[in-house]
């Protein structure tokens, strides 16, 4: 009798034990916590100079020069179902400061700089299944122009995780501050409301009383993006990735401190479509030749219906010194013809329906070449923990235009 | 038209034969494709040059940079 009490008592344990197995220990499914996981610092320093300003209709400097800085905080949090979730908190502010921005008074005296401040926030999750959707919003505010950013964006991974396809959605509702040359507001008169029409029609109300002020008028410029992009990993050395986008724009797209002079002397300001649509096709493709050589090159093709095609072709060559240190040389090679819209100082004629003098729209060539250097030791920049990388960058630009540019860059990594 | 369709047939091509005819690369295999020099995409620190370039020239887009909107330019 003892024996089988004993064995029963026995046996009651052991399936207690048994079933135990099966209390899932929620230890390791807790979720984590929202921590920061990487801080970007990227600052750069660009000045240009050429003969083409579009403020004075297509003649005079183009001196100009800006920096920018930016800081990027990168918040990750993973779940029980091992899906990953991203907040990126960017900042932005550039100054800059341009000789023709003074000529938008004729005197010379306007004021010739300006700042660019332009947060945004991204959110983005990517699921154990490999399929990814993110959010994000941005603003971009400066003396002549405002900017809301809103974007969405869809992906998939493969099982094998050797092909990725994702396609971003952006649109960006922005306003011009019509800002005019000088000769083109009309004084406002002292003591007395009224409204006046500008040479481009748009109305100016002054104030009432004694205080008159002007009014400076703003108008909208919409832009809409697709971009579809597809990764793939070739083989254990290669891969490329093809990205295709469509945008198009609808509202005032050009700049109402651009001056436009004619044949017979006469002067407006430039007068573009309100309609755009940019078809830009690229491709990445990168090759690891041995163990320190890597080939990364770039080619897109561009049309829009202004009539603007181009070609892009870029080479960079990263070569690792060491592993932790590389350096790139880089050469890109760009084309473009000019849009029917576009003639030099005083070549337009009266019966034109559009006409700028913006170089930018005109046919060139132009190289940018230079050289990057990427550092990341093991133990830190300068044994510095979680300094984690600096990677700093120049280029030459020139354009057959006349106009040259420099711009040096630089990224500090945290992690 | 006719550059069109030897456009898009073209394209077409590409993304049929790369997904098509890869290796299968195992996650094991990747060391030089995770190196951060093969990145699909351009180096942060490019952000500035980008800007610059779509400001001073006609084309922009397809390299991650600015479409159009969000700034004073073209």
């Amino acid at each position: 009798m003892k024996k089988i009490c004993l064995t029963v008592v026995g046996l009651y344990f052991s399936v207690l034990s048994a079933f135990s197995q099966y209390n899932v220990d929620t230890s390791s499914y807790k979720n984590q916590k929202l921590k920061l996981d990487e801080v970007n610092l990227v600052s750069g320093y660009f000045n240009q100079n050429g003969n083409h300003s579009a403020v004075t209709g297509g003649i005079g400097t183009e001196q100009l020069s800006d920096v920018s800085n930016v800081i990027e905080l990168k918040f990750v949090k993973q779940n029980e179902l091992n899906n990953k979730y991203t907040w990126d908190f960017e900042v932005g502010f550039d100054h800059h400061t341009a000789a023709s921005q003074a000529f938008i008074n004729t005197s010379g005296a306007s004021r010739p700089y300006g700042n660019r401040f332009y947060p945004s926030l991204n959110w983005q999750v990517e699921k154990a299944n490999g399929v990814s959707f993110g959010l994000g919003t941005s603003i971009s505010s400066e003396v002549n122009y405002h900017s809301l950013g809103l974007d969405f964006s869809v992906g998939k991974t493969s099982k094998n995780k050797n092909t990725d396809i994702n396609f971003k959605g952006q649109a960006y509702l922005d306003k011009v501050v019509l800002i005019e040359p000088a000769e083109f507001v009309p004084k406002p008169i002292e003591n007395s409301p009224s409204t006046y029409t500008t040479a481009s029609g748009n109305v100016i109300s002054f104030g009432d009383g004694e205080h008159s002020k002007v009014h400076i008028p703003r108008t909208p410029r919409n832009t809409f993006a697709g971009t579809l992009t597809l990764s793939q990993i070739v083989n254990k050395n290669f891969q490329v990735a093809l990205i295709a986008e469509g945008v198009a724009q609808n509202g005032y797209l050009g700049l109402p401190f651009h001056r436009v002079y004619f044949t017979d002397g006469s002067e407006k300001i430039e007068n573009l479509p309100t309609t755009r649509f940019k078809l830009p096709l690229g491709i990445r493709m990168n090759y690891f030749l041995g163990d320190k050589i890597i080939f990364r090159s770039y080619y897109r093709y561009y049309k829009d219906d202004w009539g603007i095609k181009a070609h892009t072709a870029s080479l960079e060559i990263p070569y690792k010194v060491s592993p932790f240190v590389s350096v790139s040389p880089f050469y890109r090679y760009y084309v473009q013809t000019a849009s029917p819209y576009f003639a030099p100082y005083a070549q337009h004629a009266l019966t034109d329906t559009y006409y700028t003098s913006n170089y930018n729209l005109s046919a060139f060539t132009s190289q940018f070449y230079g050289i990057n250097v990427r550092i990341t030791p093991e133990k830190g920049v300068f044994n510095i923990p979680f300094f984690n990388m600096v990677d700093l960058r120049y280029g030459h630009y020139t354009q057959t235009t006349g106009l040259q540019a420099n711009n040096i860059g630089i990224n500090l990594r945290f992690k | 038209m006719k550059n069109k369709i030897i456009l898009i047939t073209a394209i077409g091509l590409i993304s049929l034969g790369l997904t098509t005819g890869c290796a299968d690369v195992k996650e094991y295999q990747k060391n030089k494709i995770n190196d951060a020099e093969m990145q699909l995409n351009a180096r942060k620190v490019e952000k500035t040059e980008l800007n610059f370039q779509s400001y001073r020239e006609g084309a922009s887009g397809a390299n991650g940079g600015k479409v159009g909107g969000g700034c004073g330019c073209n």
